[in-house]
């Protein structure tokens, strides 16, 4: 059940990495960094496009391959960014590398945002800690085309300050007309804004029109189940409610099995899934 | 050149033959020699250097009060400890006496038991000090250590299977000796690691490399149990190099109540 | 119209006595085939390359039952009179392990490379019904989407099916019961019926056509068709085993906190051999295969399965962390999220999971219990 016609897939090889170089890398937090890489293969630069939500599969050698969402705008020309945090051998790999090393990529891959249906309507992006990464290509591809939507907010949830992602972006996103809301799990003495779990904040955001409001959401099962109950009291129909899911997607292509969740394949199904169809495995324990 | 990790190999109550498979991977070996100082080593070479070790890799069971001792100091000498076979990981068959009357081996065994000075049981070394990657076989297998050596190298986590022989078997298309043949075949519950050698000669597994993450004895040797196979025949199964691991011990345990209820 | 005399046309049958199969397995290895038939190894019937009829399973056949295969001697000189056994033919189109790529490290940084693989070209000889539907499942899985294995296209594209209708059917057979066989209807380029003395070959496929046009055939007499149709007729009889698929997805998927789950969950060893010879079952993952310093790097593609429980690994832990829910995974994927995935069921009905779990568990009785509504708590 693709959410959104996909792109085509990539052609040709199915299983070889294109070699990718670092251009930059930026220190977001202690733990998480964005990757700006370059293809060295021109041709599969000018070739290479995605769609928001995506991700592709970054690999080192050696250490193996891992599912990285894209976390860049998707308007051709524009670099293309990893946000990564360092949890497993591949990300520990990547943490070790140097703006100039290379790497592989497969991609993209999987469902995206329903960007293109949702025109005309309002839409909220909620989600905690590293789950702003997916999240960044669909924000900037509404503020791109700002005109095309209705209401558009940002609820942003860290366990600290310290823990917040681009910072640096939210004064022009607000520009550009995104309502943005952040709470942190714990304060600091700096900190004079929301405390406590971001799914309070869709409890009290006043909404005009519920019935055309959708709700991007990316993180932890448990807090996406949540997201989705203050959506419903906030009687916003059940198909507005979108997620993104993660397991270990191990080829990316639906060839391998590791990643299903009940009838879907993750990597190619998802990771971006309709709450509802998929809400009665959700609290399935184990599956 | 950088400095090398340094590496020593220590032995406690064992066989060596976890040392000799290091020692037996020819084609590697210099490679690996290459990849690390090699700074205490008895089985290959008499030169010794003093701690304290990057990586120190232990062979055999604790079964003295000596080396109890001795386990403790080497543990504080070495950065990362990784112990090799089934002695350092589950006691090794020497676990056997866990079962028995220590004192009466001695009498059997030694002309002048008086001279022994031993524990009554044989443990591994986990149970006495803090191990960070535990390898598995009787004897490992030689890629295997080389894998984890290379992992400690690069900084990753080693890939060395839990899953059960039974897949290695199927992937090499050997035919199931339990289902086939009938026989009592303990690959359902072992960790691979040998390549599933035992059932590729016709023989059911023996166990060698303990217990696989999640095994389920119960229900095979139940299953064993109602096809003809008795309790005298799955217990020396259990107990044999893992036996005191705790996945067989516990049902070696079971079968032996069993059968001493059915006496 | 006259027909093609280079040609026997699909649906056409003709006969051979079975002293000139040989015959067969030549002209197929004459034109570059590999042949792999059935042959007696290990103590059983298992597929593999095969030059002359004398490697068939001559006179033997198989008995089975949940938990348990023995050959027994026969007595005829079939040399297909048995049933299925513990390979299938999905270990020479979807290999146990193969390489997919490789990386080279260089002076610039990493170089990838694809690694090339000239397919093997196969004939199969002895390919079941279930077999047949069970190809027909993994092409959907490996060619039918987005994304095309090259590893398993290429094998499959070249390869030449001869098919075997079963004259018999053992107790953990339930095709009928998965509308798969036992006549072999589609998928093939020959298929052979077997009686005394002679084969029937019908032809599914003007590549089979054609090749059987090159050998020397008898036209059939009715009473042989007669008599092939008797055959075939004597594995449907003797087919026991039933399987109730009546809306089966949704009944397994709105069970799945079914107490059930937990007492099959105590039984199953989750040793994956079901998986293993199951005919469809298709997970793999990929390692990387290095050198010690990590200059040269493959990545190796090798079988998995759902029952083993670092399949399921993602960072901080197992999803899957028991026995119970990797027997539900399996069951369920199999006979039920497998329709929304492939359009199909996951199950042929070969048995080959009854018979090769160490223990019996029998998914035909598992689906049975899961039907009956638990008892309230």
């Amino acid at each position: 059940m693709p959410v959104s016609p996909a792109l085509a897939p990539p052609q040709g090889d199915i299983w070889t990495p294109h070699a990718v170089r670092i251009v930059d890398v930026v220190q977001d937090t202690d733990d998480t960094r964005t990757y700006h890489v370059a293809f060295d293969d021109a041709r599969q630069a000018a070739r290479y496009a995605f769609r928001p939500g995506q991700f592709n599969m970054l690999y080192v050698p050696g250490a193996g391959e891992a599912a990285i969402s894209i976390s860049s705008r998707s308007r051709s020309g524009s670099p293309l960014l990893h946000t990564i945090r360092t949890v497993g051998n591949v990300t520990g790999a990547l943490e070790r590398m140097r703006v100039g090393d290379t790497f592989g990529l497969r991609g993209p891959f999987g469902s995206c945002w329903p960007l293109e249906e949702l025109r005309g309507q309002h839409i909220i992006f909620i989600t905690g800690g590293i789950g702003l990464a997916p999240l960044r290509p669909a924000i900037y591809h509404v503020l791109d085309h700002r005109e095309d939507y209705g209401d558009v907010a940002l609820l942003y949830g860290a366990r600290t300050p310290d823990g917040l992602l681009y910072e640096g972006e939210y004064r022009d996103w607000i520009a550009d007309g995104l309502r943005v809301q952040v709470t942190v799990d714990r304060a600091d003495p700096r900190w004079a804004g929301y405390v406590g779990v971001v799914t309070l904040l869709l409890d009290r955001l006043p909404l005009s029109d519920p019935a055309n409001t959708h709700v991007l959401c990316c993180g932890p099962e448990v807090m996406m189940h949540y997201t989705a109950l203050s959506a419903f009291r906030q009687r916003i129909p059940a198909q507005n409610v979108w997620i993104s899911m993660e397991r270990n997607m191990n080829c990316a292509i639906g060839l391998c099995g590791h990643c299903q969740f009940g009838p879907s394949f993750l990597c190619k199904d998802g990771p971006v899934l309709r709450y509802d169809r998929v809400a009665p495995f959700l609290p399935v324990r184990g599956l | 050149m950088a400095t090398r990790p340094r590496l020593a190999v220590f032995k406690f109550a064992s066989c060596d033959g976890c040392q000799l498979s290091l020692l037996d991977a020819e084609d590697e070996l210099l490679e690996f020699a290459g990849a690390v100082e090699i700074a205490y080593f008895l089985e290959a070479t008499s030169a010794i250097a003093p701690g304290p070790y990057d990586i120190g890799l232990v062979e055999g069971s604790i079964t003295t009060a000596h080396d109890a001792q001795r386990i403790q100091d080497i543990r504080a000498q070495c950065r990362t400890l990784i112990t090799i076979g089934a002695c350092a990981t589950s006691g090794g068959i020497q676990a056997l006496r866990n079962w028995a009357d220590t004192d009466e081996f001695l009498q059997a065994v030694y002309a002048s038991p008086q001279y022994i000075s031993t524990l009554a049981t044989s443990t591994a070394i986990a149970d006495h000090v803090r191990v960070d990657f535990e390898l598995r076989g009787c004897p490992i297998n030689q890629f295997q250590l080389l894998e984890v050596v290379g992992a400690l190298l690069q900084g990753r986590t080693p890939r060395v299977a839990r899953h059960a022989v039974c897949l290695d078997c199927k992937r090499n298309g050997t035919v199931c000796v339990a289902v086939a043949q009938g026989l009592a075949c303990l690959g359902p519950i072992t960790q691979s690691g040998c390549g599933a050698l035992c059932p590729g000669c016709d023989r059911g597994c023996y166990g060698c490399f303990g217990p696989a993450l999640q095994a389920n004895p119960r229900s095979l040797s139940d299953q064993y149990l109602a096809t003809g196979h008795g309790p005298a025949q799955l217990l020396p199964l259990l107990r044999n190099y893992n036996a005191a691991a705790t996945a067989f011990r516990e049902e070696s345990e079971r079968i032996e109540r069993l059968a001493g209820a059915g006496d | 119209m006259t027909a093609d005399p280079g040609l026997i046309p699909i649906g056409g049958e003709r006969r051979i006595p079975s002293d000139r199969l040989q015959d067969l397995i030549d002209l197929l290895r004459q034109d570059d085939y590999s042949v792999v038939g059935p042959t007696v190894d290990q103590e059983a019937i298992v597929y593999d390359e095969v030059t002359s009829v004398d490697q068939l399973p001559r006179g033997w056949t198989d008995e089975q039952g949940p938990g348990t295969y023995r050959l027994a001697r026969r007595e005829d000189d079939a040399l297909f009179g048995y049933v299925v056994g513990p390979h299938s033919w999905k270990k020479y189109l979807f290999p146990p392990l193969s390489t997919l790529s490789a990386a080279d490290r260089t002076e610039q940084g990493w170089e990838m490379r694809r690694v090339e693989e000239a397919p093997p070209k196969y004939a199969f000889l002895g390919v079941r019904a279930c077999e047949l539907a069970a190809i027909a499942v993994q092409d959907r899985v490996f060619a039918g989407g987005p994304y095309v294995d090259p590893i398993y296209s290429g094998r499959r594209q070249s390869a030449f099916l001869i098919a075997v209708n079963c004259t018999q059917a053992a107790s953990t057979c339930f095709c009928t019961s998965m509308r798969t066989g036992p006549r072999c209807c589609t998928g093939f380029d020959l298929a052979l019926t077997e009686l005394p003395g002679e084969f029937v070959i019908e032809v599914g496929s003007d590549r089979g056509g054609t090749l059987l046009a090159r050998l020397t055939t008898d036209a059939c007499s009715a009473r042989t068709l007669a008599a092939a149709e008797a055959a075939r007729q004597q594995a449907v009889d003797q087919i026991t085993r039933r399987m109730d698929t009546t809306d089966i997805r949704n009944v397994l998927l709105t069970q799945l906190e079914h107490p059930r789950w937990q007492e099959t969950g105590e039984r199953c060893l989750s040793c994956t051999n079901c998986t293993m010879v199951c005919p469809t079952c298709f997970c793999s993952t990929v390692e990387e295969v290095a050198d010690l310093k990590t200059e040269h790097v493959e990545r190796q593609r090798r079988w998995d399965s759902c029952f083993n429980p670092e399949f399921s690994y993602v960072h901080g832990g197992l999803v899957r962390n028991d026995i119970r829910s990797r027997y539900r995974q399996w069951l369920t994927h199999k006979l039920a999220s497998w329709q929304d995935q492939f359009g199909t069921s996951g199950c042929v009905g070969c048995g080959r999971c009854i018979t090769w779990c160490p223990v019996g568990i029998d998914l035909t009785e598992e689906v049975a219990a899961l039907r009956e509504k638990p008892a309230c708590p």
